[in-house]
């Protein structure tokens, strides 16, 4: 009998154990959890913070799912890794024999570097504890100071506005997530923040954190300001929890170096999710991706391939809906470029296919609540962000993923004033017409 | 308001509830549940959306309210054939 071990109990553990549970119904499965919650919706906490689902909501696995999975799980974490021995250490709850081990271990939110970050008070957004912890201090909180880009960040914005603090939001750079939205985007997210009572503060950083009797009371800015506050929320992005992997050996640069198998540079050993930098043969390089469903589909491929079933994973068109000041928001293939000064690493719900230069013109057309943004390239349409009304979401995504020859559309389309959303769902129902 | 528009919005919930099903596009889904909290009838859609199946339990009334409160627009109404009148 197999003896797995998957390390994490987030997305792409869960996938791995049910992926290797469709094969093995026999095998030995060791789930290392140091989340006593079990597995739960991580991008879930942003709609907890804003009151519009309570915690237990949140938990994904009832006691009937762990039973049909059959796995053990076992509430700690990994200490050490013994290759060799084919055996983790899990420090106080003694050590696991595997035959075969995923590391599914995540990412954790990087700390600002200030004086002060230790006050009680400064928070990120990481873990359910954190979204508890944020809510309670929200309740004797007045005012807030949130740092970061990304959609961490304005999750925290947003949240603490909907818990009625009084939130400034300070950007190092001059605007909101600029390797990701175009200039109107971003505008577009500020203002709509700004009509939720969050004030924006471009080019404003923190220098330190102030404190009274190890409580946060204030931030003083880099510029020499001070600003009274109870609470300082960081989201300056994610860091792959790496050091287990580091300390065993394995090849690592920023995440954990896998091949299109998901498995590290021990035969033995498998990674997937946040921590996992995946070698793409179609870009020829190794990519970290912090989104839900690659995990979910990394962890499921990874546990195929453990299982004795090889299965390369693909790594599908970077897709991301999410909901930025209130709208959605869907991210299709490569729309931005460039640099975010807010984020010191990938942030989470980011792929760096996101952020790849394409070479393509960028079209726009739309209102304040209704955006479209497709990224053109020769024949083919590269990337598209769509925001508020996602009618046009599903098309795009069908014809970015099929990369569908749009030579006939594109002359319509960099036509001056080219109604961009019309041309594309006619241009769309035609091929969808064709190809069926 | 008219007698008619009054009733305008039952009218066209009836037709829906005569016409779809809840379908999932789950790769637009983080498992928030806010869909299952928000069901009237309390099925569980986000199980239905990690399994990548549409809604066919018997006691959705197709309200729409998972469909409207999805922060992800992971939902939507897909016609179904089952109670389409065929001409005679």
């Amino acid at each position: 009998m197999r003896r797995y071990a998957i390390i994490g109990a987030g997305v792409a553990g869960i996938a791995a154990a049910e992926a290797i549970r469709t094969l093995d119904r026999a095998a030995e499965i060791s789930l290392v959890g140091d989340e006593p919650q079990g597995f739960y919706s991580r991008p879930g906490l942003a709609y907890f913070l804003t009151g519009e689902l309570p915690v237990k909501q949140l938990i994904l696995y009832s006691q009937q799912d762990w039973r049909g999975l059959n796995v053990r799980y076992v509430k700690g974490w990994a200490t050490r890794l013994l290759p060799q021995a084919h055996q983790v250490e899990l420090g106080k709850a003694g050590a696991l024999a595997y035959d075969r081990l995923l590391l599914a271990t995540g990412a954790s939110a990087v700390r600002l570097d200030v004086p002060g970050v230790e006050l009680e008070g400064v928070v990120k957004l990481d873990h359910f504890e954190d979204a508890q912890r944020i809510l309670r201090l929200a309740r004797r909180t007045r005012t807030a100071v949130v740092v970061g880009g990304g959609i961490t960040a304005l999750e925290l914005a947003e949240g603490l506005a909907a818990q009625k603090v009084k939130v400034n939001y300070f950007l190092r750079g001059d605007r909101y997530w600029s390797n990701v939205l175009d200039e109107v985007e971003s505008r577009i997210v500020e203002h709509r923040l700004e009509e939720k009572g969050v004030q924006i503060h471009d080019h404003m950083e923190i220098a330190q954190i102030l404190g009274r009797r190890g409580r946060v009371s204030g931030v003083q800015t880099t510029k020499g300001e001070k600003l009274r506050c109870g609470m300082v929320a960081v989201a300056v992005g994610i860091r792959p929890r790496l050091e287990l992997a580091q300390a065993a050996g394995l090849a690592t640069e920023r995440g954990i170096l896998v091949n299109e198998y998901l498995q590290s540079s021990e035969v033995d050993i498998f990674a997937a999710g946040d921590v996992a930098q995946v070698y793409d043969p179609l870009a020829g390089r190794s990519i970290l991706d912090n989104l839900w469903n690659p995990a979910r589909e990394q962890g499921g491929a990874a546990g195929l391939n453990m299982a004795g079933q090889a299965r390369a994973y693909r790594k599908a068109i970077p897709f991301n809906v999410t909901r930025l000041a209130g709208l959605k928001v869907t991210i299709i293939g490569a729309v931005g470029g460039g640099r975010d000064d807010d984020l010191v690493a990938i942030a989470r719900g980011d792929s760096e296919t996101f952020r790849k230069l394409p070479q393509a013109i960028a079209m726009e057309m739309g209102a304040e609540v209704n955006h479209l943004r497709l990224m053109v390239g020769e024949g083919t349409l590269v990337g598209a962000l769509v925001m508020g009304d996602q009618t046009l979401s599903r098309p795009l995504q069908e014809l970015i993923v099929a990369q569908a020859d749009i030579t006939a559309l594109r002359t319509h389309l960099l036509m001056p004033g080219a109604s961009l959303g019309d041309l594309v769902m006619d241009f769309w129902k035609a091929w969808r017409t064709n190809a069926a | 308001m008219s007698f008619r528009k009054f009733f305008q919005p039952e009218a066209n919930r009836h037709k829906v509830l005569a016409a779809g099903h809840v379908v999932p596009e789950a790769a637009r889904c983080v498992q928030c549940g806010i869909c299952s909290y928000n069901c009237p009838v309390g099925i569980d859609v986000r199980r239905h959306v990690w399994l990548g199946q549409p809604v066919k339990d018997s006691h959705c009334l197709t309200c729409g309210e998972c469909v409207a409160r999805c922060p992800r627009g992971v939902l939507r109404f897909e016609q179904t054939d089952l109670f389409v009148r065929v001409p005679e």
